[in-house]
């Protein structure tokens, strides 16, 4: 079981070492990456997810539960307790989404093949485009893929610690995700632009440059206007849907009630 | 000396993989490379280049790259210890799938690029069935549980294999693959053979005879409804 994570300071672009000491993220908490494209953002989760041990372009090193992880734990994918969702919309295995996925409870050790259904059905809470078993994964729309991807970390990597690089792009309902991982006891870290998404976490760590800028843990009023942006974040959501569906926008759809 | 043969097919990241382990070993031990191709290959120029280190390359021509390397490996393994290697890193053409040319000494790599396709580890047979190590590169262009995915297929076609992911250009998570080659085993050139078989290569197609048909050659025979004519056939 994961009880915490360590990450251990690396080097930024110029070359020069991190200003933290170390980074602990704990079981149930949720983080978020926040900073300018090419800050490091990126770079930052895929060192937690190849649990580096200063052999990425960085330099970090991360722990798990204080230790550094064992060869087989970084190198074999039923060992490894992260899933990443990463920016990638496009997948390049032929395959149908079922049988994608009964591959992906086989690589992670999953004797039961009803996660199969479950996965495709948790996948669909998530887009307004319906994934089917025989869906090739090959051809499914951005959000399709983004989706599946998510309903796959959740449900068949299983895994305590979850990553997720900029779910809100690709049209994919993110507050029904949100609602679904927060409180689930795992380790969940976004990588976002989004403010609602931002606010929502406890702590936050800001890039710059390739590296750590700052820690930050959410304030009251955060809370408060984390509360206000749902609720405007909402009616974005109604508004899109409207539009999407080709009908017009009346006055009462932009009406929004501050705490 | 230590002997390292990389095989794969083209643009999965060979020579960026070579790179890598070159930049990281050069400093503690001597390695000269021979890259074996058909028509053309600048592998030899651009490593010489990079890393200041004795390279050389072997054209097979008319002849199947393995077969080629096959023949000259002897001559290869003398050409380095005349440059008293300490490595010596032979990096394939890796074309026709039929063979491997990997040895039953030293290590065996095949890479295999995270988007040449979910079949592509059973579609290359002895290159991935006999490899002693597999890595994977590109793995920053798919997500994670398609990588998974991918594994899990090459896991099924090789259940022995040591599996590593990779960035080849950044050379993400390859410490693994460096402590494999520095405490690998000297090889013994005079029991050194070939691991996986040889096809059979003496037909009269294989010696120029143009006609079409079956009946008109001897060797490795077979007919288009798949029976085996009566001479001989070593297929599957």
């Amino acid at each position: 079981m994961v009880r915490d994570i360590t990450i251990m300071p690396g080097l930024d672009k110029a070359g020069v070492r991190e200003n933290f000491s170390v980074i602990t993220l704990c079981a149930g908490e949720t983080v978020s990456i926040v900073g300018p494209t090419g800050s490091g953002k990126t770079a930052f989760i895929t060192d937690i997810e190849l649990l580096a041990q200063g052999d990425t372009s960085t330099r970090r090193r991360v722990l798990l539960n204080g230790e550094v992880p064992d060869d087989e734990v970084r190198n074999n994918p039923s060992l490894k307790p992260i899933a990443m969702i990463t920016q990638k919309t496009k997948c390049f295995a032929d395959l149908t989404a079922e049988e994608f996925l009964q591959i992906h409870a086989r690589a992670r050790g999953i004797k039961n093949f009803g996660i199969v259904g479950d996965t495709i059905e948790l996948a669909n809470k998530f887009t307004g485009e319906k994934i089917t078993a025989e869906s090739r994964v090959t051809i499914l729309s951005g959000g399709q893929t983004r989706s599946l991807m998510i309903a796959d970390a959740i449900l068949i990597g299983a895994a305590p610690v979850i990553l997720l690089d900029e779910i809100e792009n690709a049209g994919i309902f993110k507050q029904e995700v949100l609602r679904i991982i927060h409180d689930s006891g795992k380790i969940v870290i976004f990588v976002t632009h989004d403010p609602v998404i931002a606010l929502l976490t406890k702590k936050r760590i800001i890039m710059e440059h390739g590296s750590v800028k700052m820690v930050l843990y959410r304030s009251e009023s955060e809370v408060r206007a984390a509360q206000n942006l749902l609720e405007l974040d909402n009616r974005v959501s109604v508004i899109r849907e409207n539009l999407r569906a080709g009908k017009t926008i009346t006055k009462d759809l932009l009406a929004v009630n501050f705490y | 000396m230590k002997l390292l043969m990389i095989a794969g097919p083209p643009s999965a990241g060979k020579t960026a993989l070579v790179k890598q382990i070159i930049k990281k070993l050069m400093d503690s031990i001597k390695i000269v490379f021979l890259k074996i191709d058909v028509v053309k290959a600048y592998e030899d120029i651009e490593l010489k280049k990079e890393f200041k280190i004795v390279t050389k390359k072997f054209y097979s021509g008319d002849l199947c790259p393995d077969h080629a390397g096959v023949m000259v490996m002897a001559d290869a393994l003398e050409w380095a210890e005349g440059n008293s290697a300490d490595l010596l890193i032979v990096e394939s053409a890796g074309l026709c799938l039929r063979c491997a040319p990997y040895l039953n000494q030293g290590l065996g790599i095949v890479v295999l690029s995270s988007i040449s396709g979910i079949h592509a580890p059973e579609k290359m047979g002895a290159m991935v069935s006999l490899a002693d190590i597999a890595v994977i590169t590109k793995i920053d262009l798919v997500s994670q549980a398609e990588r998974e995915v991918l594994i899990q297929k090459i896991r099924e076609v090789h259940p022995g294999v040591i599996l590593l992911e990779t960035n080849a250009l950044q050379g993400t998570s390859l410490h693994r693959l460096y402590d494999l080659i520095s405490n690998s085993k000297d090889i013994d050139k005079e029991t050194l053979m070939l691991k996986g078989n040889p096809p059979l290569g003496t037909c009269t197609i294989c010696v120029g005879k143009k006609e079409i048909g079956w009946k008109h050659h001897f060797g490795v025979i077979q007919k288009l409804d798949g029976h085996v004519a009566e001479y001989l056939f070593r297929g599957e």
